[in-house]
C-alpha cells in the first residue's frame, strides 16, 4: 500500500466548484534509467488516475514515464450531490490503490 | 512641519512593524528557501503539495509501530506532538555513553539498539529518514539551537576546519562556494549559503527524501573527493559545525529543495 494524502472538503454548497489535491507516494521509475550494476531499471509507474463521484468518472488522467515520482494531481469537481469521492491509481506490476472521501451537499 | 515630522514618524513605526522580530532584520543570512523559484516555495509552503510529508507520515505510523517483541517509540515518549518538539533543533548532541557527538539519525538508532532491543535502521532507509522527518517535523519552525555541551567544543571547532579545508582533485573548500559565492551559478544552479535548518528535505533532484549527509556526499564527490563512510566521526562533526552557522535559522522540516 503507497502512502496517499489527500485534500478534499467534507462539506459543500450545492453547485460549489470544489478543488480536490492529492499526492501519492510512488518511485515513478521511468524504464529508461541505468541502476547502479549498469543494467536499465524496468519500468515502474502510475499509468492512469481516476476519480470517482458517486461512481460517475469526473476527472482521469493518463500518466507518463516522464510525470514525477510521488505526483501530485490536483483539480476541479462541481458539487451536485452528497456521496462519495473515491480516487484510484493504477500502474506496472499491478499496482493498483483506491482511496475514497465523503462530501456532504447541503 | 507638524504634519511633515508626524508622517515622518509614522513612516519609522511602519518600518518597525515591517522589520520584526529585529533580530531577524539584522540577520544576512538566507535560507536555501529564500532563493528557490516562487513555485518551489509553495510546494514547501503547502503541506499537501509537499511529497516530503509522505515521509512525516509514515514516520508518524512507525513511531507508533511495535517493533518484533518490544515496546514502540511512543510507549516511552509518548505523543510526539508534545515530547519531541524542539528536540531536533540541537542535534547533533552529545552521548555520554558513547563518548562523541551523535546526529539525530544515530540517536534514534542508539535508542532502537539501547532500549527496544531492535536492529538499527541502515542509514538513507525508508524508515530512518521517516522517523527522523517524524521528528524533525516536531521542531518545524522553532529556530536551530545547538547544543551548549562543553564537549562538543572541540569536535565542533575539528568540523570548522574540515569546512575551510580544500579538498578534491579541483581543490575546493566549503566556504569558496558557500561563504563567498553564495546567489551566483554553478551550471545553471544558483548556489546556496548551504543551511541546515530543513533536513531531512525532499529534493526534487532525487525525487525523493534524503538526510544532511547525502547532500553533503554529493558536495563531496561534486569537488571529486572521497565521501568518509556514513556517520563516520568526520560527516557528524561537519554537521555539528554546520548547525552551529544556521545556528537561529528556522527549521522547516520538510524542506523541498531543486
Amino acid at each position: 500500500m503507497a502512502r496517499t494524502l489527500i485534500h478534499a472538503p467534507t462539506t459543500a454548497r450545492k453547485g460549489e466548484v470544489i478543488e480536490i489535491r492529492t499526492l501519492i507516494a510512488h518511485p515513478m521509475e521511468t524504464g529508461y534509467r541505468a541502476g547502479s550494476d549498469g543494467r536499465t531499471l524496468p519500468r515502474d509507474i502510475i499509468r492512469r488516475f481516476t476519480c470517482r463521484y458517486n461512481d460517475e468518472v469526473v476527472f482521469s488522467a493518463d500518466l507518463y514515464p516522464a510525470i514525477s515520482a510521488n505526483p501530485y494531481l490536483a483539480f476541479n469537481v462541481v458539487a451536485n450531490a452528497s456521496g462519495t469521492l473515491s480516487f484510484s491509481w493504477e500502474g506496472d506490476n499491478g499496482f493498483a490503490q483506491t482511496e475514497s472521501a465523503i462530501l456532504t451537499v447541503a | 512641519m507638524r504634519f511633515g515630522i508626524a508622517s515622518i514618524a509614522a513612516a519609522l513605526g511602519l518600518l518597525a512593524a515591517f522589520s520584526s522580530p529585529g533580530q531577524q532584520a539584522a540577520d544576512k543570512r538566507r535560507s536555501g528557501f529564500d532563493t528557490m523559484s516562487p513555485r518551489v516555495q509553495a510546494m514547501q509552503r503547502d503541506d499537501l503539495q509537499n511529497p516530503g510529508m509522505l515521509w512525516v507520515a509514515d514516520g508518524e505510523v512507525l513511531w507508533k509501530k511495535v517493533f518484533g517483541i518490544s515496546f514502540s517509540c511512543a510507549h516511552c515518549h509518548g505523543d510526539a506532538k508534545q515530547s519531541m518538539k524542539g528536540v531536533a533543533a540541537k542535534y547533533p548532541d552529545w552521548d555520554p555513553i558513547e563518548k562523541r557527538p551523535v546526529n539525530l539519525s544515530q540517536r534514534i538508532n542508539l535508542c532502537r539498539t539501547r532500549h527496544q532491543l531492535v536492529l538499527p535502521l541502515p542509514p538513507e532507509s525508508v524508515e530512518l529518514l521517516g522517523l527522523e522527518s517524524y521528528v524533525a517535523h516536531q521542531s518545524r519552525g522553532m529556530p536551530v539551537a545547538p547544543s551548549t555541551a562543553k564537549e562538543l567544543i572541540e569536535p565542533r571547532e575539528r568540523g570548522r576546519k574540515q569546512y575551510e579545508q580544500r579538498i578534491g582533485q579541483l581543490n575546493l573548500s566549503c566556504v569558496q562556494c558557500h561563504d563567498q559565492l553564495p546567489g551566483k551559478s554553478l551550471a545553471g544552479s544558483t548556489i546556496p549559503e548551504g543551511h541546515v535548518n530543513g533536513y531531512p528535505t525532499y529534493r526534487l533532484e532525487w525525487q525523493g527524501m534524503g538526510s544532511l549527509q547525502r547532500r553533503l556526499r554529493n558536495c563531496l564527490s561534486g569537488v571529486r573527493a572521497e565521501p568518509p563512510p556514513w556517520n563516520s566521526r568526520e560527516m557528524v562533526e561537519l554537521e555539528l559545525y554546520l548547525a552551529q552557522r544556521s545556528a537561529g535559522m528556522k527549521i522547516e522540516t520538510p524542506a523541498v529543495r531543486p
